[in-house]
């Protein structure tokens, strides 16, 4: 009997098989299926440690192409959030998609950053014993596979590319400085840069501003904006001048859910945003 | 003309790398016309002996350069590599011992001696081929790589890192070990493979034949120094240094970390593996003993000695300590291991990149004293 219920099973003419269903199919740079003008979806997405819900049904979409900002106190799951679309951490329940098709659930961090969706950390991660051209060269949308790898050398157009980066982030005269060297603000830049260098079609960028000169965040403000139409940018920030300096909607996170969303305006007004910000 | 100019880009900024290899060809070339064309009695006379100990140091480079592509540039502490090198001379081993053939000591021209004395009735499968010189030496980087392959698929795919994958590195090698104890094995046991006659016809107690060994040594060495700097200077060395420094972003950015390591960790158990293939017809003996934990933890201290990250400080430290090591065994030998420890204890504190690491210090303050002095 078992046996027929496979049969049966596999020949139900009301779904596909499960190696065609979603989520499955292969991996192709540059081919996310937007139809729905969606990008990134998160649905219904809780995750805790040690019985902390770090995040609690949580729901958030991000249109193609749109710049959102992502405030919340601390604490409130940003960074969590980040870790699931990333592939860092999978979620306990819920499902979270890029495009109509991919399951990111089930792709590795790899898969994930190769499939398009690019992350800039917290804390500034760059590699400290290579020089800024090195960096941007290892970030370079490029094949990744190890023997390729091994044989890959720079083209002219991959060169003109970085040196096009490196006028984009102010970094062209340290070219050959090792990383190591470069200042807090300048290494922000810097995986800012490698960023750019992926050329994904999701840009998630974890606090860009944090130990900046005035001056510096505001060519931040401008670069990003800057990239919103042809990438999906998210921000996460603290810093509510910045936020509302470059934001059309803002989600404002708590305790791992939404709570409000809206233009910046609307958000601040939201009584649930100022009990939460400003306490009762 | 194209092989070149990618043979000169790489050594192009490597000038440690260039003075190794200069040396290396001089002393290839003097030695065994030393050796072989000076009359014994004379004083420029350079003896078998140190001919074949100079081959012995330089298999000990070349497995210190193994030790360093993984240690050194991807940052995986190997606390078992001479595992590699073990098995790689194992396989040498067992071509000898079929080379043998019925000159044995019970004269059976299939079996050798240990296991004629364990009353075995016929050659285990694994020892097939072996008598086929080139079977044994694609063993020698087979069996290695492939153990290396296992190894590294799981326990860098369950991102096993830092000291915990040094301790079963470590395990790996002593489990190895107390195999090869074991008669059952069919390996020799305890006392392994030896009493070695002749390599492709050659036989081994002659002086010409030792000469020629220690120029393919050298040789090997060479080439072998040439392809580890190949693949650091590429696009993968930067991604391997970059997987060392901040694995997390180098996730992030699309590579797939666990294959990049086992690449090089594969690698460079290939590469131990020949070193040890070249080791063993010199020394004329592979026992269990190689498997030591203790190999394994020399190695270590050879390129922490020499310095690690750099390929030549990997050589520099395999040759100067093994070198002390000779001297100090035969002068003073209780002192030996004491000097082995305060060695590494004085390197670890004061010079965290070793001796080419206070070399270039000491060059990049003197041009820093000429910079203040000029204007």
């Amino acid at each position: 009997m078992k046996a027929l219920d496979q049969v049966r099973e596999v020949m139900r003419r009301d779904r596909v098989f499960n190696f065609m269903a979603q989520g499955q199919h292969p991996v192709i740079k540059g081919k996310v299926d937007v139809s729905k003008d969606i990008i990134l979806y998160l649905e219904s997405v809780s995750v805790s440690f040690d019985g902390f819900k770090a995040i609690n049904d949580l729901d958030l979409y991000i249109n193609d192409g749109e710049l959102r900002c992502i405030i919340g106190p601390n604490g409130a799951g940003k960074t969590t959030m980040m870790d699931i679309i990333t592939g860092k951490t999978r979620p306990d329940e819920g499902s979270v998609y890029f495009g109509q098709t991919m399951d990111l659930t089930k792709m590795s961090e790899y898969e994930i950053a190769s499939a398009g969706i690019g992350r800039k950390f917290q804390k500034p991660t760059i590699f400290p014993e290579h020089t800024v051209f090195e960096n941007l060269e290892l970030a370079m949308e490029a094949d990744k596979r190890v023997w390729i790898t091994l044989f890959a050398r720079l083209t002219p157009a991959q060169n003109d590319r970085i040196h096009e980066v490196l006028q984009t982030i102010m970094l062209e005269q340290h070219a050959e400085l090792k990383a190591r060297h470069l200042s807090h603000g300048q290494k922000q830049w810097l995986e800012i840069g490698m960023l750019l260098m992926q050329n994904p079609r999701v840009l998630l960028v974890d606090e860009p501003i944090a130990g900046m000169t005035h001056q510096e965040t505001e060519k931040t403000a401008e670069l990003l904006t800057g990239l919103a139409g042809e990438h999906s940018v998210v921000v996460v920030e603290h810093d509510m001048e910045f936020v509302r300096s470059i934001a059309k909607t803002v989600t404002v996170l708590h305790e791992g859910h939404v709570l409000a969303e809206g233009s910046m305006d609307e958000v601040q007004n939201n009584p649930k945003v100022i009990e939460v910000y400003l306490g009762e | 003309m194209a092989h070149k100019s990618i043979f000169m880009s790489m050594l192009a900024d490597d000038r440690g790398g260039k003075i190794f290899l200069s040396l290396l060809a001089i002393v290839t070339i003097v030695l065994p016309l030393l050796n072989l064309a000076v009359a014994q009695d004379s004083a420029f006379h350079i003896s078998t002996f140190t001919i074949t100990l100079m081959g012995k140091y330089l298999c000990y480079a070349l497995l210190a350069i193994a030790l360093d592509l993984v240690w050194g540039y991807c940052g995986i502490l190997s606390l078992g590599h001479a595992a590699f090198f073990a098995l790689g001379g194992y396989a040498m081993g067992m071509y000898l011992m079929r080379q043998i053939g019925d000159r044995g000591v019970y004269g059976n021209p299939e079996l050798p001696d240990f296991m004629v004395f364990l009353n075995w009735e016929s050659l285990p499968w694994y020892w097939y081929g072996f008598d086929q010189f080139w079977f044994a030496m694609l063993m020698a980087m087979l069996i290695p790589g492939v153990l290396a392959y296992l190894f590294g698929w799981l326990a860098f795919r369950s991102r096993v890192t830092g000291v915990y994958l040094s301790i079963i590195t470590q395990a790996l090698t002593y489990a190895l070990m107390l195999a090869f104890f074991r008669n059952e094995m069919g390996f020799g046991g305890n006392n392994g493979l030896t009493d070695f006659k002749e390599i492709l016809g050659f036989s081994l107690q002659q002086d010409a034949t030792r000469v020629g060994l220690f120029v393919i040594t050298a040789l090997m060495l060479a080439i072998g120094y040439l392809v580890s700097r190949f693949i650091v200077t590429s696009k993968l060395g930067r991604v391997v240094v970059a997987v060392r420094d901040a694995e997390d972003r180098a996730r992030f950015i699309g590579y797939k970390v666990e294959s990049f390591k086992l690449w090089v960790f594969v690698f460079s158990a290939v590469l131990a593996g020949i070193a040890g293939a070249l080791y063993v017809p010199q020394v004329g003996i592979i026992n269990p003993g190689e498997f030591s934990p203790l190999n394994s933890i020399e190695l270590v201290v050879w390129v922490a000695v020499g310095g690690r990250g750099l390929l030549y400080g990997a050589v520099l430290g395999a040759i100067l300590v093994n070198f002390s090591k000779t001297y100090l065994t035969a002068a003073l030998p209780e002192v030996w291991l004491f000097a082995l420890g305060a060695l590494f204890i004085i390197v670890t504190v004061f010079l965290p990149k070793g001796i080419v690491g206070l070399l270039q210090q000491m060059k990049a303050r003197k041009v820093k004293e000429q910079k203040n002095e000029s204007p």
